[in-house]
């Protein structure tokens, strides 16, 4: 528990060293979905009707922007060789940096969700469900597309693939998610929604830190 | 206590060695020494189970190293080619964390670690304004804190001033001295007195 606890710290404390990291997603999160008013309509009627569809689609694009570094500075200068010569368990190291990328992501982009729907005039009624799916939603995205770039950080160009691998498994996660909000806004019950996004968090809570490990020993000893 | 058999490397369809021998025994250094590109470094990462591309069998107190891989690890420090010294971190931030990984890494204080290695001053500001020497002592402090039994290293000299290659000189002596055994790959010629050396090349191997 103790390595769990550093590796979560030092994670941390090299996101806020390194901010740019962190706010390049958010600013992307909230660039793309300034966008929209001015490109499809300044509605009111249309731009609520696709308010959910528009703030998941950015959360999931935000969340693969960011997964690119994931293991990359620790692939390059050594770090991981070092993790990997250490008697400590990877998939707990796996754990550990997903929660705190989680934090560092998908934990703000939830936090930021409710002023984007301001902006989208979503429903009050249903900034609770986006709030909640987005928040039961994006560590899914993150245990999943960890898997990805573990599997592609060895490659000099892998940010392309890492989208390929992870957009069709995010897909699931997407259309419980966004229909969450849906529901939200016709004030209808939004409970399985929400126990399915859980459901998935849960089983790849279980299986993903265990394939992230094995990823990346096989990016390593190539 | 280290045991290599009939090792035999390939990478991109050039063999590198075949048909490796050597054992290192307590109180021995093993320099691996060879032209650049003669796989000084693919031996090192295979010894420490970092490379599965290899056959033949590696064996750690008689025990096979990729069966008892956790095992292994415990007793092993490798220093490789990249530092594995965050950037972003301090001195003593990059040291606590490798401390974190090895639990051997328990000798003495940190402080007294990065002062002998003349760290001192430098232990809180953030590792890229430092110099490529002062990185790799950075490093390389963790000698000074390790009681791992095995030692792999892998160019420890780089980039190190001549007071700098003289002190982990008489740090790898101590350490064989106390029983440990050290696997290095260095052009650096060793000249010391009671001490076993023994010399791998290559070169050699690949010419007979």
């Amino acid at each position: 528990m103790n390595f769990f606890t550093a590796i979560v710290r030092r994670d941390l404390v090299l996101a806020l060293r390194n901010r740019n990291e962190v706010v390049n997603p958010l600013a992307f999160f909230m660039i793309v979905i300034a966008l929209f008013p001015l490109a499809v309509s300044p509605e009111t009627a249309v731009l609520s009707k696709i308010a959910p569809g528009i703030i998941w689609v950015a959360a999931l694009l935000a969340t693969l922007l960011s997964l690119d570094g994931l293991f990359k500075s620790d692939f390059d200068d050594g770090s991981l060789e070092q993790i990997l010569v250490s008697p400590q368990s990877l998939a707990l190291l796996a754990i550990g940096k997903v929660l705190s990328h989680w934090l560092m992501s998908g934990f703000l982009l939830a936090l930021l969700s409710p002023l984007l729907a301001i902006m989208l005039f979503l429903p009050s009624q249903a900034v609770g469900a986006l709030v909640g799916s987005l928040l039961l939603g994006t560590p899914t995205l993150s245990l999943i597309g960890a898997i990805g770039a573990a599997l592609t950080v060895g490659l000099r160009k892998g940010g392309v693939l890492i989208s390929l691998l992870v957009l069709p498994l995010y897909i699931p996660v997407l259309i419980f998610g966004a229909g969450a909000v849906q529901a939200g806004v016709m004030g209808m019950p939004i409970a399985g929604y929400l126990a399915l996004l859980g459901a998935m968090m849960v089983f790849s809570l279980m299986f993903a830190p265990f394939a992230i490990a094995a990823a990346l020993k096989l990016s390593i000893r190539n | 206590m280290f045991t290599v058999k009939n090792l035999s490397c390939e990478r991109d369809d050039r063999v590198l060695f075949s048909q490796l021998h050597f054992t290192v025994q307590a109180g021995e250094i093993l320099q691996i020494e060879g032209q650049n590109g003669s796989g000084k470094t693919s031996l090192l990462r295979i010894l420490c189970g970092l490379s599965s591309s290899f056959e033949g069998n590696i064996s750690w107190r008689g025990q096979d190293t990729q069966a008892h891989h956790a095992a292994y690890c415990q007793q092993l420090l490798y220093v490789g080619h990249h530092a594995g010294v965050k950037a972003a971190l301090t001195a003593e931030e990059n040291l606590r964390w490798m401390q974190t990984l090895q639990p051997l890494l328990n000798k003495g204080s940190l402080t007294d670690a990065l002062r002998q290695v003349g760290l001192m001053g430098y232990e809180d500001v953030p590792c890229y304004t430092l110099s490529a020497g002062q990185q790799r002592r950075v490093s390389l402090a963790r000698l000074y804190l390790s009681s791992h039994p095995l030692w792999i290293l892998d160019e420890p000299f780089t980039a190190l001033d001549k007071k700098g290659v003289v002190e982990k000189e008489q740090l790898i002596v101590r350490h064989v001295r106390n029983g440990g055994g050290c696997i290095l790959t260095t052009h650096h010629d060793f000249d010391l007195p009671d001490v076993t050396i023994r010399r791998l090349n290559l070169d050699q191997l690949s010419a007979a």
